[in-house]
């Protein structure tokens, strides 16, 4: 018997039921702590109403019942002895001094109101106040609706990430090329997956820069590209490391760090010279082919061999698979976002895969999200942009207005955080003067170029962060800590690419901690009631899903949070070839929502603002051939971001479970390498390079490529001491020590974060 | 004889045998139902690569039995994500073993 083997008697299809003592919930867990998969789950609960123990939820469609090892620490993240029970204030001259004083949370919101009112006194409205989401907690809509709703402020972030260089320029990319946001169809869209007459695995699934069993990211279930792979998709896998899918894949090409856009356009040059596209595809659907082609013709296999690394006679083995394989799946990841050409990169990976005509196709890359509607988190945006009574040209205070043309339109956009740096430097354009983090613990997580974050903030005259733990970035700058809820402790849906989930409630908070939503409500309800007519934050988010959600469910039902309680998980409707049936746009015309209709590999938006409208290759900043001598001193390439099974970015770091399976932080080197500077494994060594340094213990592999280095991020000792210069040694092993901030690429997006140079050495 | 039949083709790695199990069983630090093993990533022959892991019940594996007098399965058999983990007697498991390569049959009580 497998998992698909489960009892019914045992696990009901019910929202809730009984189990001796013990009360099941089925829910979906998305965080705290957590991931980008909203994964079906069952809370168990006792009288009490405490969380004892969870399992996966085996009458989910959407997970069969799998739930990964993170999960299963819930019960023990929830009531560890970090958790911070109540709202906590600290005088701003205490800032990185563990001396925090509980305040009841009407306290909390005095000090707020207190502050903002004061801001929009002197300023006239609230462009002052940067909110800042992390990616964890209902993938970041909060952050939107506090800086417009609550503070009317344009200056949304994700947490000071250069380039914000996590899936948001591959979004951009896509959004310029197809007018939405594409995705591998591993059956995520059908609840009987496999067994859906209209569904067909992949011939291929190209996996470019990702591991995606540890990322878990974006949206996508990846145990569910495994049951294709068992089923008989092939694998082609691009990686500067050996991942397991690289080990098992027909073709597996390892460039060097940064060279990917190189790859990819010497491998569309070979499926064009080599009359390998799909002809009719590409005459029928797609825009500037001719451009397209002259521009691969630079790229021939000798030049793109000696760019890349990897022999000619691979990449042409590489293109001719892909090409004539059969339907791909393109799945690709963070090293396109962490190249200052990453977009440039991106553009071309995926117009190789359009030339394969696998687009809209059962088993292809499929548009996952239309341009004008990219899931719930998107609607609540659009939402915020049309209030009655918001400015509207609050977007003019945008910081990164007028410097890029992608940060400068009215709805839209994200304050950029390169900018973002600059402004409070040098207080231009306007000093900031509060910041609110939610979910985002930079100083360990996101900020690039640690040391140039620490005296950001000395400026900022009230600065607040949501979170489920004390932690360095809220110890660092905070003056105020508010306690947020555990994904059991809270109430709403998720919806991402894919079917729409509830949430339920299983547990009340524990002590006084209140979610994010309802921080947020709360705070809106002071500042702008009447943007807030609701009685409570549950009237809130059924507003929120019934009204503002615009997903497409059969028959043009929506859906009470009530109804999706009881129904826990309802699919929307999904068809294949939308650009044949209008589906794709919203004037129901034929074609995808771009300019011309068409994939634009020639983009009309990228010219039309003065940017590179094709697909396009630069050397990174500094590399062997850009900065030869700055090579001679500092002779490894250094790749950051490195995932881990029991981590999710900077969460977990505080559970003996997971660090009785991860105790340190890891740097992946090659054991030739290694062995030519006498390092063995497990010894710790420092990285360095011009921005600072970082330790990690050196993990010996034949699978890195030679002369690269692949380092956690994220790390902080939650064991450590509190009080700065420590700070939870969140700069002992941080591999932001060694990442640069404001080198971004054209657009404003991508940032070279692995592509850096660096130094090795044993440390005492 | 009930046993674990385990697909060590497509295990992946993703340790939540190992965590389920700590978890279900209430195991200290140290202690484990369930271990992962891993081989490589080691070249083999040239662009030919070991990368395999395997899971492994220990002594302490009882195969879930109070689970599954409550008609469950054992943890890491409803939890594994590469779902490589099947539970049952073994001479039925031994068939299905016979049928695909890269199998291994852990025969348990």
């Amino acid at each position: 018997m497998d998992s698909s083997d489960f009892n019914e008697q045992v696990y009901k299809k019910e929202w809730q039921w009984k189990e001796g003592d013990l009360t099941v919930t089925r829910s979906t867990q998305w965080s705290a702590p957590g991931c980008h998969c909203g994964c079906s789950i069952l809370f168990y609960t006792d009288k009490d109403g405490k969380l004892v123990k969870v399992e996966g939820d085996p009458q989910s469609p959407v997970t069969n019942g799998r739930l990964c090892m993170r999960c299963f620490a819930l019960p023990e993240a929830m009531y560890h002895k970090d958790r911070v029970t109540t709202p906590l204030k600290r005088a701003r001259e205490d800032r990185g001094l563990d001396k925090w004083e509980p305040i009841t949370w009407d306290e909390a919101y005095d000090l707020i109101e207190q502050n903002v009112r004061q801001i929009w006194e002197e300023d006239g409205n609230g462009r002052a106040i940067s909110v800042h989401g992390g990616t964890g907690r209902n993938m970041m809509w909060h952050k939107v609706v506090a800086a417009y709703a609550c503070f009317d402020s344009p200056n949304v972030m994700c947490g000071f990430q250069s380039g914000d260089a996590c899936y948001i320029p591959r979004i951009h990319a896509m959004q310029m090329l197809c007018g939405g946001t594409v995705d591998a169809d591993v059956s995520q869209f059908f609840p009987d997956h496999f067994d859906n007459p209209a569904y067909k695995i992949p011939d291929i699934i190209v996996v470019w820069g990702h591991e995606p069993f540890q990322a878990m990211s974006d949206g996508f279930y990846p145990p569910l590209m495994s049951d294709c792979i068992k089923r008989g998709s092939k694998l082609m896998v691009v990686d500067h490391r050996v991942t397991w899918l690289g080990a098992k894949a027909e073709v597996f090409l390892q460039p060097r760090p940064g060279t990917d856009g190189a790859l990819a356009l010497g491998i569309i040059n070979v499926m064009i010279q080599e009359d390998l596209y799909d002809h009719d595809f590409v005459e029928r659907w797609t825009y500037g082919f001719d451009e397209l082609k002259a521009r691969a013709a630079e790229y021939p296999l000798e030049r793109v061999e000696e760019i890349t690394w990897v022999p000619a006679e691979k990449i042409a083995r590489a293109a001719r698979f892909w090409a004539t394989g059969g339907t791909s799946a393109l799945k690709w990841g963070l090293v396109l976002d962490e190249q200052q050409c990453g977009v440039g990169a991106a553009h071309a990976v995926l117009a190789a895969e359009v030339l394969t005509g696998s687009i809209e196709k059962p088993g292809g890359t499929i548009v996952a999200a239309r341009g004008y509607h990219v899931d719930l988190p998107y609607d609540i945006d659009d939402w915020c942009y049309k209030i009655d009574n918001i400015d509207p040209d609050l977007y003019k205070d945008r910081v990164g207005f007028g410097v890029y043309p992608f940060r400068s339109g009215p709805n839209g956009g994200y304050a950029s955080p390169d900018e973002m740096v600059k402004c409070l430097e040098t207080n231009e354009p306007f000093q900031m003067k509060m910041m609110w983090f939610q979910a985002t613990n930079f100083l360990a997580c996101m900020a690039d170029e640690q040391n140039r974050m620490l005296k950001l903030f000395d400026n900022v005259r009230f600065i607040m962060v949501s979170d489920v733990y004390m932690q360095p970035t809220a110890m660092a700058f905070a003056d105020l800590f508010l306690p947020a809820a555990f994904g059991p402790e809270r109430f709403g849906l998720r919806d991402w690419f894919g079917p729409t989930r509830s949430m339920t409630q299983a547990c009340e908070p524990y002590g006084d901690c209140r979610s994010d939503e309802q921080q947020v409500f709360e705070i809106g309800k002071r500042l702008h009631p009447e943007r807030f007519p609701w009685k409570d934050t549950y009237e809130f988010m059924d507003f929120l899903a019934h009204d503002v959600n615009t997903e497409e469910f059969p028959n043009g039902k929506r859906y009470h949070l009530d109804e999706l309680r009881e129904k826990v998980i309802v699919y929307p409707e999904r068809h294949y070839n939308r650009h044949e049936t209008g589906e794709l746009r919203p004037d129901g015309q034929p074609g995808f929502d771009t300019n011309t209709g068409r994939i634009e590999f020639f983009s009309t938006m990228y010219y039309g603002v003065g940017l590179e409208p094709l697909p396009w290759y630069e050397e990174p900043p500094t590399s062997p051939v850009s900065t030869p001598e700055l090579f001679a001193e500092m002779p490894y390439i250094l790749s950051t971001g490195r995932r881990s099974w029991e981590f999710f970015h900077s969460e977990h770091r505080n559970l003996a479970s997971m660090r009785e399976f991860h105790p340190d932080p890891l740097v992946d080197m090659n054991s030739e390498d290694a062995a030519r500077e006498g390092i063995e494994q497990g010894d710790w060594i420092w990285l360095e390079n011009q921005y600072g340094k970082a330790k990690f213990r050196a993990n010996l592999s034949d699978g890195v490529l030679k002369g690269t280095l692949n380092a956690e991020h994220a790390w902080w000792f939650p064991e450590k001491d509190p009080n700065a210069p420590s700070l939870y040694g969140v700069c002992e092993s941080n591999a932001n020590q060694l990442t640069s901030q404001c080198q971004c690429g054209p657009s404003s997006y991508a940032s070279p974060k692995k592509t850096q140079l660096c130094k090795i050495y044993k440390a005492e | 004889m009930n046993g674990l039949l385990i697909d060590y083709e497509y295990c992946y790695g993703c340790h939540v045998c190992e965590m389920s199990c700590k978890t279900e069983h209430g195991f200290k630090k140290g202690q484990w139902g369930i271990e992962l093993h891993t081989m490589g990533p080691r070249e083999i022959a040239p662009d030919v690569w070991e990368y395999t892991h395997v899971p492994i019940p220990t002594a302490l594996c009882d195969l879930c039995a109070e689970r599954t007098a409550e008609g469950k399965l054992p943890t890491c058999v409803h939890h594994c994500n590469a779902k490589v983990i099947e539970y049952g007697p073994v001479d039925e498991l031994a068939e299905r073993a016979a049928g695909k390569a890269k199998m291994v049959l852990f025969t348990i009580e």
